[in-house]
This record gives structure tokens, C-alpha cells and sequence, in this order.
């Protein structure tokens, strides 16, 4: 999520004059990287056992005194708008309390959209929710009836009558090309990026790839379906929801409601699965609406067909890349263009040349990305949006070129890395592509590899290898605050109002508070998912451990002064200066002579306190201005396609990485995993069934809309150099989005090496291989 | 999800459905169709408490109770002995916990999984609304038919176990009112023609007591394979069932009945015609599945699955043909 980036660089911009600290060229890395004790190691989630007992509830699980419930009807047509609406029998119907619609839905205005430069924002669409009978995409929300349960809410929706007056609707993506917007940046990026004459240089290139690559819609299926509790007391809002964006959402929800922000809490203690898609979308705005009119707590949980209808997903797009190169491979030309969908009242462009920037050389670029407009519910950011489109159409050209020239691709590939970034000139900030790829091939056996394709056979299976390139972005967002405790007993609680999504936040920033404050694990508690707590942003963007890891490490320092004023004169550290003494072996030592040591509960004894609390929030992510930082990945695979009927069968996964410091290999391998199994979707099965004749999602069911199966899903091997960012906090950077661009590419490279069929449309379903 | 009343049934006699009223199996199916807005039926009876039984018959068949779990069919050891293209069959199909819910009769009478059927509140569909029209001719249809569709409906039957069943001739026996009866599974389901909406010869309060199986000639030399778009919980894009008897070389005895197909699982009687008293060359198989596939009729979308068929009936026919039943 590279809007993260641009939220946080654009921050940055302001603060230019701030104070650099230890990640920027003037300081030094992060101590921390050098005493690593807890952290490296592979820890099991602090929320393994509830989790796997059953004790972590979903949000709709929560149950509030006087509780109703809610079932939203979705608009069956496209375009047009409400001619008549009848909800008398609904509203006669047993149990129900509300019919709510455009005539009654309390006059709001537009949600605000998802900038995050002041965590006041986490929308996703700047359409009005039920203020007027106009219906702008298939699925919208056009009525939410509330009653007693749920079985009488979902029963009297049946009942509302509705008769639209159907207007023309844009839903060919092939049509509305014509009409493409071509942005001027993409994110914080220019969008177009030209240097050289890239055409000219391609037209004269030893050798040259052209092609267009064509991938899907796809929507968002994470386990838990989006749902909200909201309830209001005068005009206190109480809203569970299950969302990436808690203090955005509060915010925006106050600021929507006309009420103080202080006034709203968001409770997201545990999020099944987020993956861009727990955002804000009209389902909270409605439920707090709904709870408004009703003067009752309202619950309602999206249905699974709901989440398809009004939560946007993965942008289909079409690019073109071409590649020139010279005789050894080294390039003379790369272009990627291509067009996605956007509609207008959408911000978020599906960055798919973004990675294009950084990853190779190249004596000349030629980049831009072009938006279509359909009326379609906006899409949005899906886990690793850009990349994941961007690095199969780029990965692939790679590979074919590779091919055009017999050279391996894995030497082609190695050729062309640039050792600063190949726009800027910006430094890498750390950057051991190279390692990745050998150590990733060694480990994988890629020698075994027969280049001429189709030739390695086992009965009526066809075999092959095939690898491609993945990179993200380091993102470190502004504003994550960190309050910490340090208590008489030596405990010590570490609060914010982040987010557990499932990916181990908790876990490893308990392992990261332990090293930082010198404490043994069992004595930290970290307590996140409150906008009561202090503000944190956004889960987005692989960022938020390192942000946290950055706010926790500044209210380390903060303690670390606030306990020197208490040590006082009778402390063995008494007239050290704070840059003297650090925290470690529960106490306060000081750096020239460790023997020279103060114990936290004496300090806190000798000063009479229970204890001690401090709030910090990171310092700004200035080094994102001074380094190119992203991450990396090398992925192998072999399958097997059968001869008789196209059916591909992947065998083995490897993913080398380079992605700073582990900090917990265990809960690190489940983020890599899980991303590589979500491109292995990518490459063979997920698709989101757009009827282009009507602009309506035709699969929005697990059943027909195919994620990988248990069977689809091969043993996945995980490996990273481990060599620290001396840029970053820990010298980490995020992994939550890495696991995935890279993967449908190296699976359609073997593909073609398995049968010298080149699929340049995902999925690679079987009747492309017939 | 309307209010629905809810009677179990004790007995046969006792489980005859009344106008409005569906019988109600594992309900992994009917139940999510009440969810869509697609079955509204008043009441539901519920049919699992007759008779599961699988027993031997007296002709060396089987007779598997209609409130049978797919499951407990799949691994019952007289169905795998004699039977193992059918445990194939219906391991391949759905998952675990839904096998387990499954009942026999409710997977014989499975609706079709066209989107557009399923998509009541949006989509039009002669089976669901005789008479609306189809919005799956120009759409999505790569879960439709290539044999047997009418301008009035392309969807296909589901089930996987229809077409081992198929291959078998298994008969149904079902009962009603004014007694019982036995209805070949080749009679059992229609096609489209101008009433998608009627899909089996079933009578409206009939219900399927039990499916009965001839012994089978084939037993080892029989096969049950599927081809999906993953590797497992996929409806087949085409499935074949195919079982070959062979004397001195020649073809003795052979079926070949196709999945996803059709609107039923489709015999390819032509093709068993074709084979019957032949030697079973590569050739052979492909010269017969071709006159198969000579009255297909594809839909834009969906041409592919010709080749699919022919290649995977030839493909499980040559390596039956080395088999020994
Ligand atoms: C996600 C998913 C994936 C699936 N994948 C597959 C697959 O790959 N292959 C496959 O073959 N199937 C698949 N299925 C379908 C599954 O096999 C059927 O849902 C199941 O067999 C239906 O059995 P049931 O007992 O639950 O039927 P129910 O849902 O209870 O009933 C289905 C119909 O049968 C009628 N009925 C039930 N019993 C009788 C009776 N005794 N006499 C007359 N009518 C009766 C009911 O009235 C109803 O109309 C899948 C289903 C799901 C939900």
C-alpha cells in the first residue's frame, strides 16, 4: 500500500526542519540490531491459543444490552435510479423496527476519502451513501432494514418493493478505454516517467520483447466478513467494527456524525483478515446511521455476496511492457503502460508500474498508467496492490526475453540489477537483490532447469521450472504513538490503538519491547484495537511494525529520561546523562561501565511510584526521503502441466528475500507464505466474474469464486538473507504485502518452460493450455 | 430467508411432500437456494431420518437408502469393492463436511450451479422463472452445456455421483401416493427443451426411496475422472466415467458417461456404440468420443470443452483398456 508511503512522505515534507535521528546518513543504526535477545526468535502468537480455541471473537459476535439487527438490500441494476420504493410491508413485518432509506437516512456528507496525512480519513468511495434515489454501480446499498433479529431484518427485506428507472451504464473496459484519464502521479510518484526515447531504442535493440498482459478483477475474501456493533449514548458513539484504519475511522465517523471526536470509540481488538479491504465503506456509515434512527444498538455483518457488492477489490488492468536489450542482456529499453479501472469518485489507482521504477536498469524508460472510468463500486487496495499485476506483466517479459536470447533468466535478471535506483540516483538504503537470487537458486536446485521448454516429461505431465522478481516499498507512517508503562513488579504494558490482524503485531512488538527495555517476555503486555488508546495510524502498507517498533523505541527514550530524573542522587547511575546509560537487564545501566546498574523496582521504590507512564509518538519517517528503501524476492517454482487436459499442478514454491531484519521468523515465514499462496491464486484461479453486459459480479460466493484449496496450496519453502536496514528501526522492513508479486510470474514462467505455451492473461485456467 | 415450517418425516408414507412443501436432505444445497431468494418453499420435510441402509442385493447389485450420506456411500466397502468408480466420484466432489451432510437423494436432485439461476435478485432464468428469459446465453458460461441445451436453458446437473451412477445404470426407486416405481437413471433427468424448469420425471409428491445398482461388470476397470479449474472443491468443467470389459483384445462391454456436460449426465452412447467389438486403439477411442462430439453444440465460452472431452475420455480409456476388471 504505497498510499501510505505517499501519506507519510507527503508529512515528512513538512517537517523538513525536525531534528534527524538515528535512521537518517547523520545518525547511527538502531543499537537494538546488535543486542537482539527475544526478538529473532520464533515466538508463537500471544493470540495463538485464544485463536485457536475459539475465544477471539469476530466483531459480530459482540453483543450489546437492547441490540437490533440489520440486513442491507443491495440495487440490482447498474445505473438509474429509484422510481418507486415500498417498504410498507416491511416495516409491518414482525420484529422490525426501521426501513431505512434514501428518504429517511439521516442528511450526511461525503465519507472522507482515505489521506492520510491527518488519520481523519479511511474512506474508500466519495459517493453519498443513501442521500438521493440515484444509483450509481451494481450492489449499492439502497435500503437497510433493522428489526429485533436478524432472521426478521433478512426476512422483512424480501419484502421491500423497488422498481428502478434503468439509465446506461459504463461497464466494458474494453469501451472505456477510449476515454482513459491519465493522472499526473500515481501516488506520490510522477506518473509519466520518460528518459530517453524508449521507442526509438527498442525499434533498434539486438533484442526486444513486446507484449500486453491482461489480468482480472478480483475481491477481497478475507475469513471474517466485514461487520460493525454501533451505539450511540446522546451523542457518544461506540462503534465495533473490524477495521485497519481504527483512529481514521473514528475520526471520519465524527466528523461525518457532526460530533466531537473524543465523543466516538472504535473497538477492533481482532480483525480476520484485512488485506486493504478494512477500510471504511458505506456498511459502518449506514449501521451508525441506522443506530442513530432506531435510538438502539444496531449490528450488521455484511453477507458474503455483500462483501463483493460493496467493498471494491483488485482493478483488472491490461499493460503492455517491451523490453530492449543489447547483445549481453544488459537493457537499452523498458516501457510499461497499460490501463486499470478507476472510477472518479475513487482514489486508488492500482500502482502497477511503481516497482517498474526501482527494479532494473535501463538506458531508457517510458512508464505511464491510464484509468478507465466504469460505474462499478470503486476498487481499492488489495494486498499488494500494483505489485502483484505489475511484477507478473514485468517478470514475465523478463522471462520471455530470456528466452529470445537462450540466456538464463536468472543471469538476465542478475545483469540488469542497478546498484542505486535507476531514476533517482537515490542510494538504496540496503539492497542484497543479488544474494537473494543466488542463495534462492542454489537452495531451490534452479541448475536442474532444462532451458528448451517442453521437454521434460513424466507420463502425461509436463514439467517445469520458472522464477520471477517480487519488491515492495519500505513504508513507515508518521503518528504512531506508544504509551508505556513500566510498573512497580517490573512489568511492563505497551498501548496503542493499533491493529491485530492476524499477522502477529502483538507477538512481536511484545518480543521488541522486551529487548528495548531490557525485560523478560511473560513481563510485557502489549494491548492494541481502542481508539481509546493512544492514536496509531493506519494498518496499511506493510508499515505499521515498523512504525510501532519507531514509537515504542522514542517512548524507550522518553523513560529512559523520566527514570533518570527519579533514579536521583542515591542511584548507582546518579549524574549520568541520558546519553550515558541505556535500558537493559530490567534496569538502567550505564554504556561506559556496565557494573554501573539501577533496577527499575528500585527506582520506582526509591521514588515511591506504582509506576511510571510515557507516551511518544516516532519520529518522522524522515530516511524515505534520503534512500531508496524497498524490499525484495526471488521466487522459484516447479509445476507440472498435464498433456491431456492443461490441468496445472504446482509442486514446490521458494521464496528468497530480502527484507532487513526477521523479526520473528515464525509469525514472518505465516506472512510470506500467506502471500505467495495469494499469488499462486492470482496465477491460477481467483477471478471476480464481471458481466460486462450488465456490470454485475456474478461469482460472489466462495463456492464459484476460487481462492487456492488446501490441494492447490504446495509445500512453500521461505528463506531471507536477514541482513539488517541500518535505516530502519530494528533494521526491519515490512513483509506483510512481500510474499506475493513475483509468484503468478514465476508460476506462468514455468508454465512455459513446462510446455512452451506463454499465457499472458491471468488465471492460467486449463483451456489456455488445451 | 422467509419463515419456513419444519416436519420430519418417519416414515415413507409419512414423507409424501404437500404443494409448496420440499423434502429437505442434508440441505447443503436447498438451504443456500432459501438463502438466494431462489426456492421459497412453505415448509420442509425433512427426509434423513429413512432409510441410509447399503445393502447387497440378491443379483449381486447394490441398493444404497436415499438418506444415505455421500460420505458413508464413498466409504462404505461393498461401494469401493464393486463400485469404486462411484466412491471416486463422489470423493471428488464438494468437500468433506459437505460429503458429510449430503444425502443420495439430495445430491441426485441438486439444482444446477449456473450463476444465473443462483442470482435471483439480479439475474433472469427460464428454470427459476419459466418464461423471463436466460441471461446465461452471452454470459459466463464455462459451467454449461454442449449436448442437449435448448435457446430456453444451457445449465448442466452438478453432481459428480449422477454420472458415476449413470455409467452403472443404476435405477431409482422412488415412491408416492399411488405406490412406487423404478425409473432407470437415464430416464431420470430431462432435458430442457421449452421447460427448463422441469428437470426430472419425478412426479411433484414423489420422492426417491432408494438407488439400486445391476452388478457391474467393470469393478477395477473402471474409472472416475474430473477436470476442474483446482485441484479440489470445484464443479467439473467435464468428468468422465468410463468402465471397458474386454474379450480376446476386443471391446466387450463398455460405458462412457460425461459430466458437465449437460443437463444430465450425459451416456455417450454413440461412443459405446462405436467401441463395442473393436480393439481399443488410441485411435479407436478418439474416432468414437469425435462421433460423440459430432452433436455438440457449444456456446461461445465454452468451445474448449470439446477438446477437454475428447482428450480425457481418450485418456482414461487407454489406460482402462490395460486394465483387468
Ligand atoms: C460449495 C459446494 C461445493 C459443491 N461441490 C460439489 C461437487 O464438486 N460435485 C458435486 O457433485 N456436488 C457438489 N456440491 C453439491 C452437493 O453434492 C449437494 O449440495 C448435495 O449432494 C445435496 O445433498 P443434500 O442432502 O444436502 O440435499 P438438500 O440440499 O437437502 O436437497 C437438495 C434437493 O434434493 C431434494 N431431495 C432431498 N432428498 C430427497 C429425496 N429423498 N427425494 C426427492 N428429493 C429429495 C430436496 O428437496 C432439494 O430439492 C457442492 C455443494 C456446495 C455447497
Amino acid at each position: 500500500m504505497s498510499r501510505v508511503q505517499n501519506a507519510a512522505i507527503s508529512s515528512v515534507r513538512t517537517v523538513l526542519g525536525w531534528v534527524p535521528d538515528r535512521w537518517l546518513p547523520s545518525g547511527s543504526p538502531d543499537p537494538l540490531i546488535a543486542r537482539q535477545q527475544e526478538i529473532g526468535r520464533p515466538t508463537s502468537r500471544v493470540d495463538g491459543p485464544l485463536k485457536a480455541s475459539g475465544r477471539a471473537p469476530f466483531v459480530t459476535e459482540t453483543v450489546l444490552a437492547g441490540q437490533t439487527y440489520a440486513t442491507l438490500i443491495h440495487s440490482t441494476i447498474t445505473r438509474g435510479r429509484i422510481l418507486r420504493l415500498d417498504s410498507t410491508a416491511a416495516e409491518a413485518a414482525p420484529g422490525v423496527l426501521l426501513v431505512m432509506t434514501y428518504r429517511n437516512m439521516p442528511r450526511l456528507g461525503i465519507v472522507p476519502m482515505a489521506s492520510l496525512t491527518n488519520l481523519g480519513a479511511a474512506g474508500n468511495s466519495a459517493l453519498p451513501i443513501m442521500q438521493d434515489p440515484e444509483v450509481r454501480y451494481n450492489g449499492q446499498v439502497v435500503a437497510a432494514v433493522v428489526a429485533e433479529t436478524q432472521e426478521q431484518a433478512d426476512h422483512a427485506a424480501t419484502l421491500v418493493e423497488i422498481d428502478y428507472a434503468q439509465e446506461p451504464a459504463a461497464t466494458r473496459f474494453e469501451d472505456a478505454k477510449a476515454g482513459a484519464r491519465t493522472l499526473t502521479s500515481i501516488l506520490i510518484e510522477r506518473n509519466h516517467v520518460s528518459v530517453g526515447d524508449a521507442e526509438r531504442e527498442l525499434r533498434s535493440a539486438v533484442h526486444a520483447v513486446d507484449n500486453v498482459y491482461r489480468t482480472p478483477r478480483h475481491n477481497h475474501n478475507a475469513i471474517e466478513l466485514h461487520g460493525v456493533v454501533a451505539a450511540w449514548d446522546g451523542d457518544a458513539l461506540l462503534v465495533h467494527d473490524s477495521t485497519q484504519a481504527i483512529v481514521p475511522t473514528a475520526n471520519a465517523l465524527a466528523s461525518l456524525f457532526g460530533v466531537a471526536k473524543e465523543k466516538v470509540r472504535v473497538i477492533s481488538p481482532y480483525v480476520g483478515g484485512g488485506f486493504g479491504g478494512k477500510m471504511m465503506w458505506d456498511h459502518q456509515v449506514v449501521t451508525v446511521a441506522a443506530a442513530r434512527l432506531a435510538g438502539r444498538p444496531v449490528r450488521l455483518r455484511l453477507t458474503r455476496e455483500g462483501v463483493y457488492r460493496i467493498i471494491g477489490g483488485r482493478s483488472p488492468a491490461e499493460q503492455r511492457v517491451a523490453i530492449g536489450a543489447d547483445a549481453d542482456g544488459r537493457f537499452a529499453a523498458m516501457i510499461h503502460t497499460g490501463y486499470s479501472v478507476m472510477p472518479p469518485y475513487g482514489r486508488f489507482p492500482e500502482q502497477y508500474t511503481l516497482g517498474t521504477r526501482a527494479a532494473y536498469r535501463s538506458k531508457s524508460f517510458e512508464i505511464i498508467q491510464r484509468h478507465v472510468d466504469l460505474d462499478i463500486v470503486p476498487n481499492t487496495f488489495m494486498r499488494t496492490p500494483g505489485e502483484t499485476i505489475g511484477a507478473f506483466a514485468v517478470e514475465s517479459a523478463v522471462d520471455e526475453l530470456a528466452h529470445v536470447m537462450d540466456l538464463d533468466p536468472v543471469e538476465l535478471r542478475l545483469r540488469n540489477l542497478p546498484d542505486r535506483h535507476p531514476l533517482s540516483g537515490q542510494p538504496f538504503s540496503q539492497h542484497a537483490v543479488h544474494q537473494a537470487w543466488t542463495d534462492g537458486a542454489e537452495r531451490f536446485g534452479w541448475s536442474r532447469r532444462q532451458a528448451k521448454p517442453g521437454t521434460v516429461r513424466d507420463g502425461e505431465w509436463l514439467t517445469g521450472l520458472g522464477c520471477g522478481a517480487g519488491s515492495f516499498p519500505y513504508a513507515r507512517m508518521p503518528g504512531a504513538n506508544v504509551r508505556l508503562t513500566l510498573r512497580r513488579d517490573g512489568s511492563a504494558e505497551v498501548s496503542t490503538a493499533a491493529h491485530e490482524m492476524g499477522m502477529g503485531t502483538a507477538t512481536v512488538q511484545a518480543q521488541h519491547a522486551a529487548d528495548r527495555l531490557g525485560l523478560p517476555l511473560e513481563q510485557i503486555t502489549v494491548t492494541l484495537g481502542d481508539s481509546a488508546l493512544v492514536a496509531a495510524p493506519i494498518a496499511g502498507g506493510s508499515s505499521q511494525t515498523v512504525s510501532l517498533v519507531a514509537g515504542l523505541s522514542a517512548a524507550a527514550d522518553d523513560l529512559r529520561d523520566e527514570l533518570l530524573r527519579l533514579a536521583g542522587p542515591d542511584s548507582p547511575i546518579a549524574g549520568l546523562k541520558a546519553a550515558e546509560v541505556r535500558l537493559a537487564d530490567g534496569g538502567l545501566v550505564s554504556v561506559a561501565d556496565p557494573a554501573r546498574h539501577d533496577g527499575y523496582r528500585e527506582i520506582l521504590a526509591r521514588a515511591g511510584r506504582d509506576e511510571v507512564t510515557v507516551t511518544a509518538a516516532g519520529s518522522p519517517p524522515l530516511e524515505m526521503l534520503k534512500y531508496s528503501m524497498h524490499s525484495s524476492s526471488a521466487i522459484f517454482c516447479e509445476l507440472r502441466v498435464s498433456a491431456v487436459t492443461g490441468e496445472v499442478r504446482v509442486d514446490r514454491l521458494l521464496g528468497s528475500f530480502d527484507c532487513g531484519t526477521i523479526l520473528n521468523p515464525k509469525t514472518a515465514a505465516g506472512q510470506l507464505r500467506g502471500g505467495m499462496i495469494m499469488g499462486l491464486g492470482s496465477a491460477l484461479t481467483e477471478e471476480t466474474l464481471f458481466d460486462e453486459r450488465t456490470g454485475r459480479i456474478m461469482n460472489p460466493s466462495l463456492a464459484d469464486y476460487h481462492i487456492p484449496a488446501h490441494l492447490d496450496v504446495p509445500p512453500i519453502e521461505v528463506m531471507w538473507t536477514g541482513i539488517p536496514d541500518p535505516r530502519t528501526p530494528m533494521g526491519a522492513r515490512g513483509i506483510g504485502e512481500l510474499g506475493t508479486p513475483g509468484v503468478a510470474a514465476a508460476i506462468a514462467n514455468a508454465v512455459f518452460n513446462a510446455t512452451g505455451k506463454r499465457v499472458r492473461e491471468l488465471p492460467i485456467t486449463l483451456d489456455k493450455l488445451l | 430467508m422467509n419463515p419456513v415450517q419444519y416436519r420430519r418425516a418417519e416414515s415413507v408414507e409419512d414423507a409424501f411432500p404437500g404443494a409448496q412443501w420440499r423434502l429437505l436432505g442434508g440441505g447443503t444445497n436447498l438451504v443456500d437456494l432459501m438463502r438466494k431468494g431462489v426456492e421459497h418453499p412453505a415448509g420442509l420435510l425433512d427426509v434423513t431420518g429413512l432409510s441410509e441402509e447399503i445393502a447387497a442385493s440378491d443379483d449381486g447389485g447394490l441398493v444404497i437408502g436415499a438418506a444415505a450420506r455421500n460420505s458413508a456411500v464413498a466409504a462404505h466397502p461393498l461401494v469401493r469393492r464393486r463400485y469404486p468408480m462411484l466412491a471416486r466420484a463422489i470423493l471428488a466432489g464438494a468437500s468433506a463436511q459437505i460429503r458429510n451432510m449430503a444425502t443420495v437423494g439430495g445430491n441426485l436432485m441438486q439444482r444446477t450451479r449456473c450463476a444465473y439461476f443462483a442470482d435471483a435478485a439480479g439475474s433472469r432464468c427460464n428454470k427459476r422463472a419459466p418464461g423471463s428469459g436466460c441471461d446465461a446465453i452471452g454470459g459466463f458460461t464455462r459451467y454449461h452445456a454442449i449436448f442437449g441445451a435448448s435457446p430456453e436453458c444451457v445449465a448442466t446437473h452438478p453432481s459428480d455421483m449422477a454420472v458415476a451412477l449413470a455409467a452403472l445404470d443404476a435405477r431409482v426407486n422412488v415412491a408416492g401416493p399411488g405406490g412406487t416405481r423404478t425409473i432407470p437413471l437415464a430416464e431420470f433427468y430431462r432435458l430442457p427443451g421449452d421447460r427448463p424448469d422441469l428437470e426430472t420425471t419425478l412426479g411433484a409428491d414423489e420422492i426417491i426411496v432408494s438407488v439400486a445398482m445391476p452388478a457391474s461388470p467393470f469393478a477395477g476397470a473402471s474409472a472416475y475422472r474430473k477436470v476442474r479449474d483446482r485441484a479440489s472443491y470445484a464443479f467439473a468443467l467435464v468428468s468422465v466415467a468410463a468402465g471397458v470389459t474386454l474379450r480376446d483384445g476386443v471391446v466387450d462391454d463398455v460405458r462412457i458417461a460425461l459430466g458437465g456436460v449437460a443437463a444430465r449426465p450425459w451416456r455417450a452412447l454413440r461412443a459405446e456404440e462405436t467401441l463395442r467389438g473393436t480393439r481399443p486403439t488410441d485411435e479407436a477411442i478418439d474416432a468414437a468420443i469425435t462421433a460423440e462430439l459430432a452433436s455438440a453444440e457449444p456456446l461461445p465460452g465454452n468451445e474448449f470443452k470439446i477438446e477437454l472431452v475428447r482428450r480425457t475420455t481418450v485418456a482414461v480409456l487407454s489406460e482402462l483398456r490395460g486394465t483387468p476388471a
